[in-house]
């Protein structure tokens, strides 16, 4: 009655001489990446995943009010994307408002993502040296970003020639 | 879980049965066989039983296990739903063999049954439940309390004990913790098992030992890593509500801090 289409008998039976694995030397199993055992994972004792996971669920929420806000501006009203040139930014960052609006978008969105991708970073990457370079690069990157960005918002100049 | 199957099937068995033909129909059983003794891969082997749709898969199992393949490697012990010892992969979603009956899946398509996912596989649907057990082990899931044993019993009111009923019909199958994507790629994350039994004793007003607990969830590889994808509520078989249990610990570990 037992129809076996792909038997796994069949596999190493075929040829005999060269069969890898049998009682005395199995097959080497396949662990799942990064099992728990006794010693691991070391306890850290403190709030920082917590922190983090509010900081997502606040700045999520004010970023919403900010980039909608923010592209309805930049895109939609008056005349759309094409009234964006130098003279518009000029005169938006005139405004400490604004200026301070595009600084809390700037923080906050980065931020945001930047912690998006260590959750990301820490759930796939398998290897301590992987995750070690990837959140290095991350946070150059974002540290980047911010620095330049804040910088820019502060010291800009509409009086360039 | 009800299917078109579930509701096919009645109206057609009658007819069949006023003659002398059997209930019986003949399922396909799609297994996932691993045996390191022979070969280092895993392959699909597939089963025909003949079968009564109304047993369950773990009846199917059974039938091939005892009059085709004595080789075929799976754990169960009650066969009842309790004891938790056999859940499996069963057409790509994890439950209980003794709790899933033929009817409820599609028996015209072959039923795939797989080891379930995140732990190693030692031999076709067995798997090392050892890292599953150890995260269990690290959120302390016993009565921790202080002072003097009472003489008599340690007395609850109905609400406090109502509080973490839920929580409380665990069998530790590890359908949840195996349905969860981050313990699929990173075993250290406790897992939503070991995150129902510890909220079964955080939310027990006997218990005294919430706050250390909690501490341990806290931390990295703790409740922060849930996703919130549901996977863990949808395979449950004792029908927890996990997702809801590993957020009220959140919600616990917030408002203590605020």
């Amino acid at each position: 009655m037992p129809t076996e289409t792909s038997s796994v008998s069949d596999v190493n039976t075929v040829n005999d001489s060269v069969r890898l694995y049998d009682v005395d030397n199995p097959a080497p199993l396949i662990e799942p990446p990064r099992a728990r055992t006794k010693k691991t994972p070391k306890a850290t004792r403190t709030n920082f995943e917590m922190y983090g996971w509010l900081f997502m669920r606040l700045s999520g929420v004010l970023l919403v009010v900010l980039v909608l806000g923010h592209v309805l501006i930049q895109l939609v009203l008056d005349g759309g994307v094409s009234k964006i040139g130098f003279a518009f930014v000029a005169g938006r960052w005139a405004s400490p408002f604004w200026q301070t609006w595009d600084l809390l978008m700037l923080w906050f969105a980065t931020l945001h993502g930047a912690n998006g991708l260590r959750t990301v970073i820490n759930d796939y990457a398998e290897r301590d040296n992987t995750r070690l370079w990837l959140k290095g690069l991350l946070y150059s990157a974002a540290t980047f970003t911010i620095l330049l960005g804040t910088l820019v918002i502060f010291t800009f100049d509409p009086n360039i020639r | 879980m009800s299917t078109a199957a579930t509701l096919d099937k009645p109206s057609s068995a009658p007819e069949g049965a006023k003659g002398t033909a059997s209930p019986y129909i003949t399922v396909t059983f799609r297994i996932r066989r691993f045996n390191p003794e022979v070969s280092d891969e895993s392959t699909w082997q597939d089963f025909q039983v003949e079968i009564d749709p109304k047993e369950r898969v773990l009846d199917g199992l059974h039938k091939i296990k005892w009059d085709m393949d004595g080789s075929l490697t799976f754990r169960r012990s009650c066969a009842h739903g309790i004891c938790g010892s056999d859940a499996m992969r069963i057409n790509g979603r994890n439950r209980l063999a003794c709790k899933t009956l033929i009817k409820d899946l599609n028996p015209d398509k072959p039923i795939t049954v797989e080891p379930i996912k995140g732990l190693t596989v030692l031999k076709d649907l067995v798997v090392d439940m050892e890292p599953f057990f150890q995260a269990y082990r690290d959120v302390m899931p016993f009565l921790i309390t202080k002072g003097n044993e009472p003489t008599r019993e340690r007395r609850q009111s109905a609400a406090d004990r109502e509080r973490f009923d839920d929580t409380t019909k665990c069998i530790l199958c590890a359908a949840c913790t195996s349905s969860c994507p981050v313990f699929w790629n990173d075993g250290q994350y406790f897992g939503p098992a070991a995150i129902v039994n510890a909220h079964r004793f955080i939310f027990d007003s006997r218990d005294e030992a919430g706050e250390q607990r909690l501490e341990i969830l806290n931390d990295k590889d703790g409740v922060w890593r849930c996703r919130t994808t549901f996977n863990c509520t949808e395979a449950c078989p004792r029908g927890i509500e996990i997702t809801k249990a590993i957020q009220e610990v959140k919600r616990a570990l917030i408002t203590r801090r605020f």
